[in-house]
C-alpha cells in the first residue's frame, strides 16, 4: 500500500474538516461579505481589519487566544459547558471553530471583491423591475458572484486543508480525531520515517498544485454587462 | 387623468437640485438640460433610486414619499430604462424580460408578445446579453421595462451611449411606442433633436433648478429659453403631408397657418411629420421679395423680440397663423428693417428638417 491506514485516516479527516468549514464559512462569510461590500458604515474599515487578521497573525497566537476562549474559563468554553456539549479543545469541533475564524478571510475578501465588481446598477435595475431587496440578493446579486464565490471555496478548503499551527495549539495530536495530514507529516519526520513522510507529503504537494491549477487554469471570461 | 406631482430639495457638496413641478400624465414629457444640471437625479429621484429626505412625490394622487411614508422603488408601478442598457449577463433576453413580468402585479397592459413586437426583437430572445449590438441591447432594456406594464415609463437619456446610426434605429420604436402605447413617459435628454423629435411636454433644467416648463411647441417658441440652446434655438410644426409635386420632387407639408415645401422624401400624402424649424434658417422682409431662391414665404405677425448672448444679435418670435416661428437677426438688421412688436413682416423659411 503506497499510504498507511493512518496516513488515509489523517487524510479522511483532513477532507472532512476542510468541507465543513468551507460549508459552515459560506453560510457565515456571505452576510459579511455582503454587509462590508455594501455598507457606508464607519465600522466598515474596523470590521474589515478584524476579518483579514488570520491573514497576518501568526497561527499560535490565533490557536492561543482561541485555545483560550475555548477553555473551561473562556466565554466560548462556559457557553459549551451550559449548553452541555462539553469543552471544545482537543476536539473535532473545535478544530472545525478554530479552522472557520482561520479560513474567514480566504471566504470573505474574494466575495466581497465579486461583490463589490457587481456595483449598484444591476441591483437598481432590479428594483425597477419589482425585485425586493432579499429577491434581487439572491436572483441577481449571487448569480453574478457566482465565480467569485467558487474562488473562495476553493481557497478556503485548501487553506484549512494546509493549516498547521492552529490545530496543534487547539486540537493537538489526536489520531482520527485532530491528526490532520500536515501534523501526520510532522510526526512522521520526527520519528524519522522519511518514506512515509516523502509519500504523504507528495500527495499534499500534488493537491495544492492541482487546487491552484484549477484555479488559474479556469477563469471565467467576464462577460460584458449589457 | 394621471399626473405626478415632485418636489425634491438636494444640497450637496458641488450640487443643488430644487424642483417643484407637475408633471403632465400622458404623452412624453422631457426632462430636458446639459449634464450636472440635475435631470437626471430629478429621475431617480421619482423613481426612488435616489433618496432624498426633503422631498415629496405624488403620483396620480398616491404618496409615495412625504415626510411619512416612503414606497420602494420595487412596489413603484413604474418601467425604468438606464443610459447602459443594464442587461442581466446571467439571462437570456428572454430570461431579462421575464425578470420583471413574473414579479409585476396589477393589469397587464404590455404582453410580452407585444413588448417583443414593438421594439422588433423576437429574433433575438434566446440569445445572451453579450451576442447582441449596443442597439439590440438598448432595445431589449426597453422591452424589459415595458414588460412590467408600468404606469409610468421613466427613460434615462436611452441613447446617448450610442452612435448616431443605432440612435436611428432605435428612434423609430421609440416613435412606435408614443404612437401605440397609452403610458406616459418621462424622457431625460441632453439632445435638442431628440427632444424636438419625441416629446409633446418640455421641461428644462439649469443648475437643479426648472427654467421652463410646458406644452413643447410654447416651450421652444419662448424667447428665454432658446436663447441659451444656441445654434439648436429653432420651432417645432406639426404638419401633415398635403401634396406631393412629382415634377419638382418638391412636397408641401401643411401646419396652423400655413404651408412649407421642401424635397419630397417619398412621404405619402396624408402622412403626419414633425417639422423643426431652426432660427438660424429663417429670415424677415418688410417687403415680399420676388426674387429669391427661397421657397417659403410666409405672411406673419412679430410677437417678441429679445437680445442674444451675442451683443450683435436678436431673436425675434414671429406668429404665422397660430404657429409659432423663430428668427435669429443681427440688430442691425432687425433696426434697418424697423422691426417692431405687431407688425406684419414676410417670413423667408430656407430649411426645414422632417423629424423623422
Amino acid at each position: 500500500m503506497f499510504l498507511s491506514d493512518s496516513d488515509l485516516q489523517a487524510i479522511w479527516l483532513t477532507v472532512r474538516l476542510a468541507s465543513i468549514v468551507t460549508a459552515i464559512l459560506l453560510l457565515v462569510g456571505t452576510p459579511i461579505a455582503w454587509w462590508l461590500a455594501r455598507t457606508r458604515s464607519k465600522w466598515k474599515g474596523p470590521i474589515g481589519a478584524v476579518v483579514a487578521l488570520p491573514l497576518v497573525l501568526p497561527p499560535s497566537v490565533l490557536g492561543f487566544y482561541l485555545l483560550l476562549a475555548m477553555g473551561p474559563h473562556g466565554p466560548v468554553g462556559y457557553l459549551t459547558r451550559e449548553l452541555g456539549i462539553g469543552p471544545l479543545p482537543f476536539t473535532f469541533w473545535g478544530l472545525v471553530l478554530a479552522s472557520v475564524f482561520y479560513s474567514l478571510p480566504f471566504m470573505v475578501q474574494p466575495v466581497q471583491n465579486a461583490f463589490e465588481a457587481i456595483g449598484d446598477r444591476p441591483l437598481e435595475v432590479a428594483a425597477t423591475l419589482r425585485a425586493a431587496p432579499m429577491d434581487a440578493f439572491f436572483s441577481v446579486a449571487l448569480p453574478l458572484a457566482l465565480p467569485g464565490f467558487l474562488t473562495a471555496a476553493i481557497l478556503t478548503f485548501a487553506h484549512t486543508v494546509g493549516e498547521f499551527g492552529v490545530v496543534l495549539m487547539i486540537g493537538g495530536n489526536i489520531p482520527g480525531v485532530t491528526r490532520v495530514a500536515s501534523v501526520q507529516i510532522y510526526d512522521h519526520v520526527e520519528a524519522l520515517e522519511y518514506a512515509q513522510a516523502h509519500r504523504l507529503a507528495a500527495v499534499m504537494l500534488m493537491f495544492s498544485f492541482l487546487v491552484l491549477l484549477a484555479l488559474y487554469a479556469w477563469r471565467p471570461n467576464p462577460k460584458k454587462a449589457g | 387623468m394621471e399626473d405626478i406631482h415632485a418636489r425634491f430639495h438636494i444640497d450637496w457638496p458641488g450640487f443643488r437640485l430644487d424642483v417643484d413641478l407637475t408633471l403632465p400624465g400622458r404623452g412624453v414629457t422631457a426632462l430636458f438640460g446639459h449634464s450636472g444640471s440635475g435631470k437626471t437625479t430629478l429621475l431617480r429621484c421619482i423613481a426612488g433610486i435616489e433618496r432624498v429626505s426633503a422631498g415629496r412625490l405624488t403620483f396620480n394622487g398616491e404618496v409615495w414619499q412625504d415626510e411619512k411614508i416612503w414606497v420602494p422603488t420595487h412596489k413603484r408601478p413604474l418601467g425604468y430604462v438606464f443610459q447602459e442598457a443594464s442587461l442581466f449577463p446571467h439571462l437570456t433576453v428572454l430570461g431579462n424580460l421575464r425578470f420583471g413580468m413574473k414579479r409585476a402585479s396589477g393589469p397587464v397592459r404590455v404582453s410580452l408578445d407585444q413588448a417583443v413586437e414593438l421594439l422588433g426583437i423576437g429574433h433575438l430572445l434566446d440569445r445572451k446579453p453579450d451576442r447582441l449590438s449596443g442597439g439590440e441591447r438598448q432595445r431589449v432594456a426597453i422591452a424589459r421595462a415595458l414588460a412590467v406594464s408600468p404606469r409610468v415609463l421613466l427613460m434615462d437619456e436611452p441613447l446617448a451611449a450610442l452612435d448616431l446610426k443605432r440612435k436611428q434605429e432605435i428612434l423609430p420604436y421609440l416613435e412606435r411606442l408614443h404612437d401605440e402605447l397609452d403610458i406616459p413617459v418621462l424622457y431625460v435628454s441632453h439632445s435638442p433633436d431628440e427632444v424636438a423629435r419625441l416629446a409633446d411636454h418640455l421641461v428644462a433644467m439649469e443648475e437643479g433648478r426648472v427654467i421652463a416648463a410646458g406644452p413643447l411647441k410654447e416651450t421652444l417658441a419662448r424667447l428665454d429659453l432658446p436663447i441659451r440652446l444656441g445654434e439648436d434655438a429653432g420651432a417645432v410644426l406639426d404638419a401633415v403631408v398635403g401634396e406631393r409635386d412629382e415634377s419638382w420632387h418638391l412636397a408641401r407639408l401643411d401646419f396652423p397657418g400655413g404651408s412649407l415645401w421642401t424635397r419630397d422624401r417619398g412621404i405619402p400624402v396624408g402622412r403626419k411629420i414633425r417639422v423643426r424649424v431652426l432660427a438660424r434658417d429663417v429670415s424677415l422682409a418688410r417687403q415680399r421679395q420676388e426674387e429669391t431662391s427661397v421657397l417659403n414665404l410666409l405672411r406673419g405677425r412679430v410677437d417678441a423680440i429679445e437680445d442674444e448672448d451675442h451683443p450683435g444679435l436678436a431673436l425675434v418670435r414671429v406668429r404665422v397663423g397660430e404657429s409659432p416661428l423663430l428668427a435669429r437677426l443681427t440688430k442691425r438688421s432687425a433696426s434697418a428693417l424697423g422691426i417692431v412688436r405687431g407688425q406684419e413682416v414676410w417670413v423667408q423659411v430656407k430649411s426645414v428638417a422632417l423629424m423623422e
